[in-house]
């Protein structure tokens, strides 16, 4: 007996150190975010931001090119989230609610397409973009993003819309609606968590893109938020960095994304597994 | 007109947004590298000159000039360590999770869950202040256990360059492991294992016999997703050569396309390359694709 409780102790303290050791970096960028660069580059480090303070972060946002990179990273990802949510809600209509040749085929291309590596087509697509003058436009961008987002986006609404019972409509159908207004006024509402976490997703996904952003805004004027913290990146190789001062803007760029995650998290997730999980 | 051809026609106009974005955005620019992968485009071509048709000889130059080969031995061997380490140490959790007590499951859930949740170049931020070698944490903690690594360079030579980003790339990678498989065990029935107990199962019996057949469809199925995703890791090793390591000794294949394309401009060369990671992703992916397709219907 006594055995079986020293060796539950044993793996409780092993999870908790495990949880300190995944947990570290997340506190280690909030912690240096409130010290200031004399703290930061003693050759102790500090652990705790006792005496911290949001200089840092004032210094981050009063900076002109975090506004722009910011600008820049919202109108991108607000204009993949709409466009990518009304193509995929159309698409996933389409494959749960109707029998069609081809279907199976459809769906499978965009399960295979789902997979495809940035890295793998980026070359082109900056060789596509420069020809059409559309480098370091927001748009251009965001029409890339929405192409990469929209199977994963169809394929997480596939099973929202599956999930609105069709006798739904039919018996408001019965009652006088048209088909469409059964399905504006019965199915739409019911979709409505649906279409959140996926809008969710497609946020998340823009937001934190950092590959084709790359190649496809090369001017400075034109970074995202991630490009714009490579910045700091380059910079470290060759002179001394804040660090304070990195660890405030990537705290900034990380708080919202960390909300909007632990909020769509397990939809996420059983898209990718499907149905492995439930056995 | 008869609701029959009009039902056919709906699915139809529903998916042709999908299909004009995916069109444009991914179609032209594939065809357009198959086609490149057969051509001489340089830097005189970037300035109007036609390009000129080259067979294969794109094809036999990368196969025979060696680096090629350098670049995809160092991607698979880091994507086997990687996806093998993620979904040992993944899985490992997931088992621990099931034998503590809530709040300990809690916590390290939590953990797991915001270390997941961190965009991939703030991660980046972060790990690159913990390894640095003015101040970073990393050295003064290895030097206060008795080590020498003050000052000491991690991404200067290749073997610590690569040592650092798996260990990114893992931490990065365990929480989806952990907690799908994880989710997995929650099926495995309690009275089961307290039968088998009874009947005198030991501990690693009841793992071998029961639990582990019971989570195999899960657990392949991240292992092939890590082994997809650890193929093609691109962010870790660019940001990593961008804070200091050298490009030439640590490409691997995503950063060697870039490297071709952007820094060379050997468009031909860079599609080519693209065109072979693109084909064993699509071979890597069949498999997982089907899987997923079995169940949708």
């Amino acid at each position: 007996m006594r055995a079986t409780k020293l060796r539950r102790g044993l793996l409780t303290l092993l999870a908790v150190v495990l949880a300190l050791a995944w947990a570290f970096p997340v506190y280690w960028m909030v912690n240096s975010a409130f010290l200031d660069k004399a703290t930061l580059s003693s050759t102790r480090p500090t652990f705790l931001p006792f005496g911290g303070s949001f200089d840092n972060f004032t210094t981050v946002l009063g900076d002109p090119a975090f506004g722009r990179a910011l600008a820049i990273s919202l109108s991108v990802t607000l204009v993949t989230v709409a466009a990518a949510l009304a193509i995929a809600f159309l698409g996933a209509l389409a494959i749960s609610r109707f029998r069609f040749r081809g279907r199976a085929s459809f769906v499978l291309a965009l399960l295979l397409i789902q997979m495809l590596p940035a890295e793998g087509l980026f070359i082109a697509q900056y060789k596509m973009m420069s020809s059409v003058g559309l480098l370091n436009n927001v748009l251009g961008l965001a029409v890339l993003y929405t192409a990469a987002v929209v199977p994963f986006t169809i394929w997480m609404l596939r099973g929202f819309v599956a999930g609105v019972p069709i006798d739904l409509e039919e018996a408001a159908m019965v009652d006088g609606l048209s088909r469409t207004q059964a399905f504006l006024r019965i199915t739409f509402p019911l979709l409505a968590p649906g279409l959140v976490a996926s809008g969710v997703y497609a946020f998340l996904q823009a937001w934190n893109e950092f590959t084709v952003a790359l190649v496809v805004m090369t001017e400075e004027q034109a970074r995202t938020l991630p490009l714009w913290l490579r910045g700091f990146i380059q910079a470290s190789a060759t002179r001394e960095t804040d660090w304070g001062q990195v660890m405030a803007a990537s705290t900034l760029v990380a708080i919202p994304v960390i909300v909007f995650f632990l909020l769509v998290q397990s939809r996420m997730s059983s898209g990718l597994v499907g149905g492995a999980v439930k056995g | 007109m008869s609701s029959a051809s009009s039902s056919r026609r709906v699915p139809l106009a529903l998916i042709i947004p999908t299909l004009l974005i995916l069109l444009v955005a991914l179609g032209y620019p594939i065809g357009w590298q198959v086609i490149t992968s057969f051509q001489h485009y340089g830097m005189l071509q970037q300035f109007g000159q036609p390009p000129e048709w080259v067979g294969l000889d794109n094809y036999t130059a990368l196969f025979t000039d060696g680096y090629l080969w350098v670049v995809i031995a160092r991607s698979i061997v880091f994507c086997l360590v990687c996806a093998a380490s993620t979904v040992l140490i993944g899985g490992g959790m997931a088992l621990l999770m099931r034998a503590v007590s809530t709040p300990a499951r809690l916590i390290l859930q939590i953990a797991l869950l915001v270390a997941w949740a961190m965009p991939v170049v703030t991660s980046m931020t972060v790990w690159i202040w913990i390894v640095d070698w003015r101040r970073g944490v990393l050295n003064w903690l290895l030097t206060r256990l008795g080590g020498d690594f003050q000052g000491h360079n991690w991404l200067v030579e290749p073997l610590s360059f690569f040592a650092v980003a798996a260990v990114i790339v893992v931490w990065m990678s365990v929480p989806f492991v952990a907690l799908s498989i994880y989710a997995g065990l929650t099926q495995v029935s309690p009275e089961v294992l307290e039968a088998a107990q009874i009947d005198g199962a030991s501990g690693w019996q009841r793992l071998r016999h029961i639990i582990l057949p019971l989570i195999a469809p899960v657990v392949s199925i991240v292992l092939l997703l890590q082994l997809i995703w650890d193929l093609r890791v691109f962010t870790q090793i660019k940001l990593l050569q961008d804070a200091g390591g050298f490009a030439n000794e640590t490409n691997l294949l995503g950063t060697y396309i870039y490297q071709l394309g952007t820094g060379a401009g050997d468009f031909g060369a860079a599609a080519a390359v693209s065109v072979i990671m693109l084909a064993l992703t699509v071979a890597m992916s069949w498999y997982y694709v089907r899987s997923l397709m079995k169940e949708e219907s």
